[in-house]
């Protein structure tokens, strides 16, 4: 199946192209990183050591878990709606999982030591664990997603045995970002991540950002070529992401409840830092309340049902969640983390131009990954219609 | 067999592509290396046999036991006990990185990262 | 080499290393029987917990903390990175209010407010940087010491976000070109790993006391606090000692004498 993606139209190839060229200039960002050190390459210091990459750690996984509730309904309640979204959805899982890992690797000072993690293996280190679900939940959705679109493209049903890979994808789908919300929540210095919520959130969050996402690719794949997962799946699929971001809303007022009802001024002061600024410093509050504004937006446009049924309207909604989260999840968890620091003032933190370059890059893997499968994906189906309207 | 020629041609290429270090070393005659030995010193930590084929794994186990296993001391064959560190044991004879280490490493093109971290004796000199 | 004659020589080695060791006890400072009859044996240090006493109010002169903070730095061959923020500082000098920010500060005097306290890794009894570290690059020794091995750190910088003190340092910037000297005694580091306060175990191991305390001149304190009768416990009891954010639960091993 994998010639299918040799054969495209020139915006294929250049996309393709275009995404390999953002990788090729990572590289070298990267390898600047290593000669330089991470002082110049990246905004890193002292009092903040995880940023923005470490977010899209966060915000990824998150993403990748999204198929979850899509392949729940398909596999487990026969939602037959979601025949054609399943696919996409693993597909976008394989990307995402490989954006997360990705994310994380580049940021070592040691990668070529990285196999470390798996000679020494260290139970009680939340990385190790983070490094085991993540590469197993790859090996599931690229196993899974692939046979049963080979069986189709053959024509065959599903060999049985894949029913057991089917279901321990989705029970392991979660387990990605709770060992992930765990990696932050254990920390007993940390007390903007110091809470039991932290990995219901990202739970919440997963379920509204990767589906968002999931629709805005799937009607884009709509506009580009015949492949439509129908009017049903995307509404179905729209009402899960807004029902998990009225949960994720919901999570963080309990959040701010906790923080300015105890009083708790090591509490209070994160809030403070993302929301309104503190000791005169408000970097990142401009990038809070957008995220806030989007999250408004998103919500009333997911909410009512006109809007939700109207595709423009429901593209806008989600481009507007899946932003919100991602400023949320891949910035202002990591700095609102990190600040005030451990001595309780601020030290800021930018991201620099390697920094981001870098990551762009990694994000241009993923979508080469996604933009491949799916190119497969589109083919295979497009050879079987074409077999059927012969065949009529 | 389709396209014999051309299969040919890439088993062809494929060949010369893989005895690369054969042709960029032809015509290269090399002695055998021979590192500079300390003058005042004659024996090592252990005898030259064991070290030359040992040295690696000796440095290895001095660094798992001074590290992890909180050890100083390490007692050769003769038992005579030596502090197992690089640069206070080894380097205090082998002065020089570049006349005894790195004669026998460029040649077998081994470059351990050790000296990115552990300072070669002229290294303080400068 | 087999394995049989390896094990032949470890215990051969035990044994001949605790006869030299007690022979050369003359040189030791401080509660040298002490520390000598905990390493008697090599690679057994059980019963000893290393803490450290340091009394504030010794500390006058900017020199006082200077030549502490420079025999460390100067012996493990610590850069100095003009970048603040990004600065390795093994052991440092901070105001009362960074040392200490849960600690209430509006009434008290202005004399402890102004006071400069030493700052380093407090090699806790239940270190986070420890259950964090994905390679055990850092990881607690039987004696207490919070060790940290440089060849393993794959500079995730996970150890980084737990510590609760910001007793560890990253390499941003590689730390050759900002030695202006080198001790060639003790290694530098490289770029991309993690480093910090070792309680100078090599130091230790080898019955010397650790250079901060050294250089010091008797107003840091230092031994195991398991034996009742050293010193360490003795100034522990007979003063007011506080530790960094004991409400987290890591137990600190460096006191401060208030």
């Amino acid at each position: 199946m994998v010639e299918k993606a040799l054969k495209g139209g020139l915006k294929y190839w250049l996309w393709l192209l275009f995404l390999a060229s953002l990788i090729v200039i990572a590289f070298f960002a990267w390898q600047y990183e290593h000669h330089y050190g991470a002082g110049v390459a990246t905004g890193l210091h002292r009092d903040l050591t995880w940023g923005f990459q470490i977010g899209q750690l966060a915000f990824f996984v998150g993403v990748a878990a999204s198929a979850v509730p899509v392949v729940l309904s398909y596999y487990l309640h026969n939602y037959k709606e979601f025949s054609k979204l399943t696919i996409l959805a693993e597909f976008m899982a394989v990307g995402a999982v490989m954006i997360a890992m990705l994310s994380v690797f580049v940021v070592m000072g040691q990668p070529t030591r990285v196999f470390n993690v798996l000679l020494y293996p260290t139970p009680n280190s939340l990385i190790f664990w983070d490094l085991v679900v993540l590469s197993t939940y790859l090996f599931l959705n690229i196993l899974c997603g692939w046979m049963v679109l080979h069986s189709y493209y053959k024509e065959a049903p599903y060999p049985s045995w894949l029913k057991f890979f089917i279901y321990w994808a989705i029970i392991w789908g979660p387990s990605i970002h709770i060992v992930t919300a765990f990696l932050l929540q254990g920390l007993p210095g940390r007390h903007y991540w110091l809470t039991a919520i932290m990995a219901a959130r990202f739970l919440a969050t997963a379920f509204s950002a990767g589906p968002a996402l999931l629709i805005i690719l799937a009607i884009l794949i709509k506009k580009l070529t015949q492949f439509d997962v129908g009017e049903r799946a995307l509404q179905t699929v729209a009402k899960i992401v807004i029902y998990a971001f009225i949960i994720n809303l919901l999570l963080f007022g309990f959040e701010l409840f906790t923080a300015f009802y105890s009083g708790i001024h090591s509490h209070i002061a994160p809030f403070l830092y993302l929301f309104v600024g503190y000791e005169g410093h408000s970097e990142w509050v401009p990038f809070a309340w957008i995220s806030m504004i989007l999250a408004a937006i998103g919500l009333i446009l997911l909410l009512i049902p006109y809007t939700r049924k109207k595709e423009t309207t429901l593209v806008l909604g989600c481009f507007a969640i899946f932003f919100s989260v991602w400023i949320e999840k891949g910035l202002l968890l990591m700095v609102g983390g990190f600040t005030p620091n451990v001595f309780e003032t601020v030290t800021p933190y930018y991201p620099a131009l390697p920094e981001v370059l870098i990551q762009t890059g990694v994000w241009a893997v993923g979508f080469l990954v996604i933009t491949i499968l799916y190119k497969i994906t589109i083919e295979v189906f497009k050879s079987k219609e074409l077999v059927v309207k012969l065949k009529k | 067999m389709y396209n014999t020629g051309k299969v040919l041609i890439g088993i062809f290429i494929f060949i010369i592509f893989f005895t690369i270090p054969f042709w960029f070393n032809l015509g290269k005659v090399r002695a055998l290396p021979k590192p500079e030995l300390p003058k005042e010193e004659k024996k090592c930590v252990e005898d030259t046999e064991y070290m030359r084929a040992y040295h690696m794994k000796l440095l290895h186990e001095w660094r798992t036991k001074k590290i992890r296993k909180m050890q100083v001391y390490y007692m050769n064959q003769e038992g005579k006990l030596y502090i197992m560190s690089l640069q206070r044991t080894c380097m205090k004879c082998h002065t020089s990185k570049d006349k005894f280490c790195d004669k026998c490493h460029e040649v077998v093109v081994t470059h351990p990262d050790c000296w990115k971290c552990h300072i070669a004796p002229e290294e303080v000199r400068k | 080499m087999s394995i049989k004659r390896r094990d032949f020589l470890k215990i051969v080695g035990y044994g001949v290393t605790g006869t030299i060791l007690s022979l050369g006890g003359g040189f030791i400072i401080g509660k040298g029987s002490e520390i000598l009859a905990m390493i008697d044996k090599q690679g057994d240090k059980k019963g000893v917990k290393w803490a450290m006493v340091i009394d504030t109010r010794a500390f006058k002169t900017e020199e006082d903390f200077e030549a502490v903070i420079q025999a460390c730095h100067r012996a493990h061959n610590v850069p100095n990175i003009p970048d603040k923020i990004r600065e390795v500082k093994w052991i440092w000098v901070d105001t009362f209010e960074r040392a200490f920010p849960t600690a209430e500060t509006e009434y008290i005097s202005e004399e402890i407010k102004k006071r400069k306290f030493l700052l380093l890794c407090n090699h806790c009894d239940d270190p986070p940087c420890v259950r964090v570290c994905p390679v055990q690059a850092t990881f607690k020794r039987e004696d207490g010491i919070v060790m940290q091995d440089m060849h393993r750190c794959i500079g995730c910088k996970f150890c980084m976000a737990a510590c609760p003190y910001g007793s560890r340092n990253y390499n941003f910037y590689p730390p050759r070109e900002y030695l202006s000297s080198m001790n060639p005694e003790f290694p530098t580091r490289t770029l991309g790993v993690v480093e910090k306060c070792i309680f100078c175990y090599h130091r230790l191991d080898e019955g010397k006391m650790p250079y901060c305390v050294e250089a010091s001149q008797g107003k840091m304190f230092f031994g195991n606090l398991n034996d009742p009768e050293s010193e360490v416990r003795k100034v522990i009891s007979e003063n007011i000692v506080l530790v960094r954010k004991p409400e987290i639960s890591t137990k600190p091993k460096v006191f401060y004498i208030i």
